[in-house]
């Protein structure tokens, strides 16, 4: 496996994603958001985490105009994966690798804290080292991570299982108090419609030492280096 | 030539950040506000002074970055 992981002025998760994916056994290379193509090779795409363009005029929208962002829709348009993490979600959904919007958390605060995940499928290129059903205990860090999309997407993304992730609580209850921003259903992470691009605002390569809290987010990696959880 | 792009949230998408002046305004005790919606202003400056061509680029401008019309809408106002 061999990932690109893509930084723009105002990224600063590039460097804990990489060695997440290097921990998992991936070949990692750096691209900068004004190549206009990808390293040779390149399997996995990853939009890292961070204040691209210190989020001037919305959060995501300029380094999704960026030069590289032609190589990652070719790449994404061919199966390619595509990892978006935090900021790198909302870089993709203004990129038009995913559908929707994330804005304003809807208490207006920036939420900063670890926070539970259900696990939504797990039989995804991302997911499949997780249980069915599995609730994650990983860390959330943004202002803007409110997903919203209108009516008709939602129900895409319901009905066909694009979903990846909602925000619960420690039992995996799905409830108003336990969503930190306000999105639409729960919404922490969603899928393209062909499962190849994941777009997630929480962290999961904060989790993978136990030394730094947690081993819930190694699953992620170790799913796209094809290792599937034992029985 | 100047125009004035005026963005502002799609009627039916929340506004916490509206909200949060509207509560700001009543605390203040600015009385008869019924509703606030934070919208964006650009005051852009164009080198030609043909309104058909700007008009153009300025669509172009907001559909591909100054607006995201998955929330936003625009308006472009053309100044002599």
């Amino acid at each position: 496996m061999r990932a690109a992981v893509i930084t723009f002025p105002g990224s600063n998760r590039e460097g804990d994603v990489a060695r997440a994916l290097k921990q998992a056994g991936a070949a990692v290379v750096h691209a900068w958001h004004a190549d206009t193509a990808l390293p040779g090779g390149t399997d996995l795409v990853v939009l890292p985490g961070g204040f691209s363009y210190g989020d001037y005029l919305r959060t995501g929208a300029i380094a999704a105009r960026a030069p590289i962002m032609d190589a990652v829709r070719s790449h994404s348009a061919r199966g390619g994966l595509v990892l978006a993490i935090c900021n790198g979600f909302q870089i993709a959904c203004e990129a038009g690798l995913l559908p929707g919007v994330l804005v304003r958390n809807a208490n207006l605060r920036f939420a900063c804290k670890r926070q539970h995940l259900k696990v939504e499928r797990c039989d995804t290129a991302f997911t499949r080292a997780y249980a069915p059903g599995q609730v994650i205990d990983v860390c959330i860090a943004h202002g803007e991570g409110n997903y919203i999309c209108d009516a008709g997407t939602l129900a895409r993304l319901e009905n066909n299982g694009l979903v990846a992730f909602r925000y619960c609580d420690a039992e995996g209850q799905v409830t108003m108090a336990a969503n930190p921003n306000g999105s639409l259903n729960g919404i922490a992470g969603i899928y393209s419609e062909s499962l190849n691009v994941l777009g997630m605002m929480p962290h999961p390569e904060n989790l993978i030492e136990h030394l730094t809290g947690g081993i819930d987010g190694k699953g992620l990696f170790d799913s796209l280096l094809g290792r599937i959880r034992a029985a | 030539m100047k125009a004035r792009v005026t963005v502002t949230l799609k009627t039916g998408v929340l506004d916490p950040q509206g909200k949060a002046i509207e509560g700001a305004l009543a605390s203040l005790g600015v009385d008869g506000v019924s509703s606030v919606r934070q919208g964006k202003v650009f005051d852009i400056e164009l080198s030609g002074n043909d309104q058909a061509s700007a008009h153009a680029a300025l669509t172009t401008a907001c559909e591909k970055l100054l607006a995201n019309t998955v929330i936003e809408n625009y308006r472009i106002d053309l100044m002599a």
